[in-house]
């Protein structure tokens, strides 16, 4: 349909365009700009998961392993983060299997799977704080600096690095659209509507919950990683924990879950809003910024729960596709 | 046996009264409106601020300040429930429990504001009691009391009055409640003020033996959705058995290991107990 | 004489499915009515609208003139309804008594709640030697009579039964039925929703026919049963 493409291009073409800005505007509108962008991955990749009612508060987790385990290969074993990214992944999604296979098989659903995976968050959490020899424990750990060099993935030049994480943005709006493609999709919505129906319509429930699962874990932990090599400085409360695994949650509802630039949105909107807000309080008023912050999270989940962008969308096309009259049907 | 890992066993016993205080609230609101109040330990952060702030700031005896912190968190569990879960009774429950994670934040940031980030405390030195070598902090002594008697309260109140049977009633069939003549809001409202009720009881003793700070929360919140889940969500007697259990693991495991470890240790005694059986411990 | 309860053009359904289309019945003071019909025509969504636990897509809904459409139960229930749910619905781990207890929660009757425990026990003796044994753990017949009995509690000017029989061996279903004869002894009002044709048209005066959704048939106990549709489908005759 010609008008469909005509608004998607009128969509696509100014967000391209916001997308391509920074790179022309100073430090610190990059300095946002590469925080959206690698949010936007995590947050994407979380909704992954979530739209499909696997509520994972722990992926916080996911976000820890893939920071430290680059650095600790760095400095301990001048490991390229090009290879120790790449390994982050690969023992991220491990983890989550880990716990997701027998939560799988067991069909841990709702309120236990959100509490397992925020108890998996919790062990990354201690684990880090616990290795302290190797970690600096609470107190954070900085990667081994050698000034600027693709090498180590070390990029002060932020136009650069907003290149990166452009880059890893795509790789999660590719993976998001690889998932709405093909049939998995299909699988898990009969799987978040009714398990048991779903494998009785012979959908492999386990398998496709394992796929998303690895998808969305493995791509959290490349967040995690950007994020470290971008602020050059790892700490356990800003890269693991119960607080950042419900920022994640939050900022992919806020955006809205069911979309695909739903989460992309909503790292926009977190990011934006609380620097604004600490430019609006300043440092006089500690807390003031999140306690709006938090204030306005309960109200999206109260009043949009689909999102910024789910209830964009709803608005937007509720004038022209006006709904079918609901005729009781009977029911023979 | 060794004087030191029977000192961390008790030590253990003593945290367990506690938590157990805690996973009683949780479970109870659970049970009765089935959501799960993610900032529940941030109802007791605030309660605890406000026993700290009328016995230090304006210096009114402790036991007066304990009962209106209770006051207080009691309120503030029925704001909890009439603010922000009711609006959304009918959707996924998963939302509700997102909603009080989005006041988790909201609670935290609003300590932050009106006390920074400083560790505060009462001041109150108690003493440490020994018995043939072993050492127990006398507050511990006392949380461990008031928790049991605060555990035993609540027993009786579900089983004794007819409101605590209503209570049980509607966790089983919240349907038919309503065909015995029952407005379930009132039952959800009085459910939620216990709850708060009990965070605010559980936060007079924690105040004896912690300092307080906005994110002190996060520090048991965890543990205390870990002991609930272990014993099955809802279940009050089997959390309470579980917050003995994950205390121990906890202390026993601290006194071979660092502390971090030990905890480490109960969380993975905790994924792996409900990959076994995810209904827990006393589930069918 | 007005009816003590009166549907009229009632519709009801869960989301895009409609279960009652345009159901309208009365129910006279002191009466015992049967709502009969095949599984699935929509008998416990009857009840369901009636009771308040699912409001009615449009129609009215009178107890002796008060409109009770799309009131929540617990006002239908302080309006003067007791609804027995299908399949009992006790709580099981409450004792018999604490069963009844429930059963009385309106603040009227509460107040009594003493005469109405000694009255139900009264009626059902079987219960009183049972009372502190948890609800779970009775037979099906004695199940029956706590839920019967819980309903009872408030002194309800309407009783709703929502097929007392089913799940029940023949020879409970036989005393479940002797039951419900002593409850319409003792002047008791009541709307009986039954699969088991045979058996309700026995107890009640008058009966409806319900299927798809929609009344098929009207008429008392007598005609039913030598109506030929009901004879071919529900009696096997």
């Amino acid at each position: 349909m010609s008008g469909a493409r005509g608004l998607r291009l009128g969509l696509y073409l100014p967000l391209a365009a916001v997308v391509i800005a920074p790179f022309f505007l100073s430090d610190y509108f990059l300095h946002l700009a590469v925080q959206i962008a690698i949010w936007s991955l995590v947050y994407t990749a979380w909704a992954l998961m979530g739209r499909f009612r696997l509520t994972s508060l722990g992926h916080g987790a996911f976000l820890g392993v893939g920071a430290y385990v680059p650095t600790l290969l760095w400095n301990n074993y001048d490991v390229t983060p090009w290879l120790g990214i790449p390994i982050a992944m690969a023992l991220s999604v491990a983890l989550a299997l880990i716990v997701g296979y027998p939560s799988s098989r067991q069909k841990v659903v709702g309120h236990y799977f959100a509490l397992i995976t925020l108890a998996l968050g919790q062990v990354v959490l201690l684990v880090i704080v616990a290795a302290r020899d190797v970690t600096g424990g609470s107190l954070g750990m900085t990667p081994h600096a050698v000034g600027r060099s693709w090498y180590a993935l070390q990029l002060p030049n932020k136009a650069e690095f907003y290149a990166v994480a452009l880059v890893a943005w795509l790789i999660g709006l590719a993976a998001w659209h690889c998932v709405e493609r093909g049939m998995i999709r299909l699988a898990l919505e009969a799987v978040a509507e009714d398990e048991d129906a779903a494998e009785a319509a012979g959908v492999n429930v386990l398998r496709e919950k394992l796929k998303v699962t690895a998808l969305s874990t493995g791509l959290t932990a490349l967040g995690g990683a950007l994020y470290a090599q971008y602020l050059m400085y790892l700490s356990p409360d800003a890269m693991s924990g119960v607080g950042i695994s419900l920022e994640i949650v939050f900022a992919a509802i806020a955006g809205g879950m069911y979309d695909m630039l739903g989460p992309t949105v909503g790292a926009a909107f977190t990011i934006l809003l609380t620097e604004g807000l600490r430019v609006l309080f300043g440092t006089n008023f500690v807390g003031a910024a999140n306690t709006i912050y938090g204030a306005l999270l309960v109200m999206f989940i109260i009043f949009m729960p689909r999102g910024i962008v789910g209830t964009a969308a709803r608005l937007w096309t509720r004038p022209r596709v006006p709904p079918a009259p609901a005729a009781p049907q009977p029911a023979e | 046996m060794d004087i030191y890992l029977l000192e961390a066993i008790i030590n253990g016993l003593l945290l367990g009264g506690v938590l157990a205080l805690l996973s009683l609230g949780l479970n109870l609101i659970f049970g009765v409106i089935d959501v799960v109040w993610i900032c529940y330990a941030e109802v007791v952060m605030a309660a605890m601020y406000a026993v700290f702030w009328l016995y230090a700031e304006w210096h009114w005896p402790l036991l007066l300040a304990c009962v209106c912190a209770i006051g207080f968190a009691t309120v503030l569990g029925l704001l909890v429930h009439v603010i922000v879960i009711e609006p959304i009774l009918g959707s996924a429950p998963i939302n509700q429990l997102l909603a009080t994670g989005g006041l988790l934040f909201f609670l935290q940031s609003l300590a932050t504001l009106l006390f920074g980030t400083d560790f505060r405390n009462l001041g109150i030195r108690l003493p440490v009691l020994e018995f043939g070598g072993i050492f127990i902090s006398f507050s511990r002594l006392i949380a461990f009391g008031v928790a049991l008697i605060g555990a035993v309260g609540l027993y009786l109140f579900l089983a004794r009055t007819y409101l605590g049977t209503a209570i049980r009633a509607i966790a089983q069939d919240r349907e038919v409640m309503g065909l015995m003549g029952a407005n379930e809001r009132g039952i959800y409202i009085l459910t939620s003020a216990i709850g708060g009720g009990l965070a605010g009881l559980a936060a007079c003793l924690l105040v004896l033996q912690y300092d307080v700070h906005p994110f002190i929360g996060l520090t048991f919140g965890p543990i205390t959705f870990m002991v609930c889940v272990l014993g099955g969500l809802g279940n009050m007697i089997g959390g309470f058995i579980a917050a003995f259990v994950i205390s121990q693991i906890i202390a026993v495991g601290g006194y071979y290991f660092p502390i971090e470890a030990a905890e480490v240790l109960a969380f993975v005694f905790f994924i792996v107990m409900i990959l076994i059986r995810p209904q827990g411990f006393l589930g069918k | 004489m007005a009816a003590l309860l009166r549907l009229d053009g009632v519709n009801a359904g869960y989301g895009s499915f409609a279960a009652l289309f345009d159901v309208s019945l009365d129910v006279e003071h002191g009466e015992a009515v049967g709502v009969v019909g095949p599984n699935g025509a929509g008998k416990t969504t009857l009840m369901r609208v009636i009771s308040g636990l699912l409001p009615p897509r449009s129609g009215h809904i009178v107890l002796e003139g008060e409109s009770l459409a799309g009131a929540p139960a617990y006002r239908v229930v302080a309006a003067g309804i007791a609804h027995v749910p299908e399949n009992r619905r006790l709580f099981p781990r409450l004792t018999v008594e604490e069963n009844l207890r429930m059963g009385a929660y309106l603040s009227a009757a509460r107040r009594v709640f003493i005469e109405r425990l000694a009255w139900v026990y009264e009626l059902f003796p079987r219960l009183k030697e049972r009372r502190n044994q948890l609800a779970g753990t009775l037979s099906g017949g004695e199940q029956q009579m706590v839920a019967i009995g819980r309903a009872l509690m408030s002194k309800p000017k309407l009783l709703l039964m929502d097929e007392p029989s089913a799940g029940l061996a023949p020879l409970v279903v036989e005393q479940v039925f002797e039951l419900v004869k002593r409850i319409r002894a003792e002047g008791f009002t009541v709307l009986i929703v039954e699969q088991n044709v045979r058996q309700v048209l026995a107890v009640v005066d008058r009966a409806y026919l319900l299927e798809t959704g929609r009344i098929k048939l009207a008429g008392t106990s007598a005609a039913l049963q030598k109506n030929p549709v009901i004879q071919q489908s529900y009696l096997g005759l």
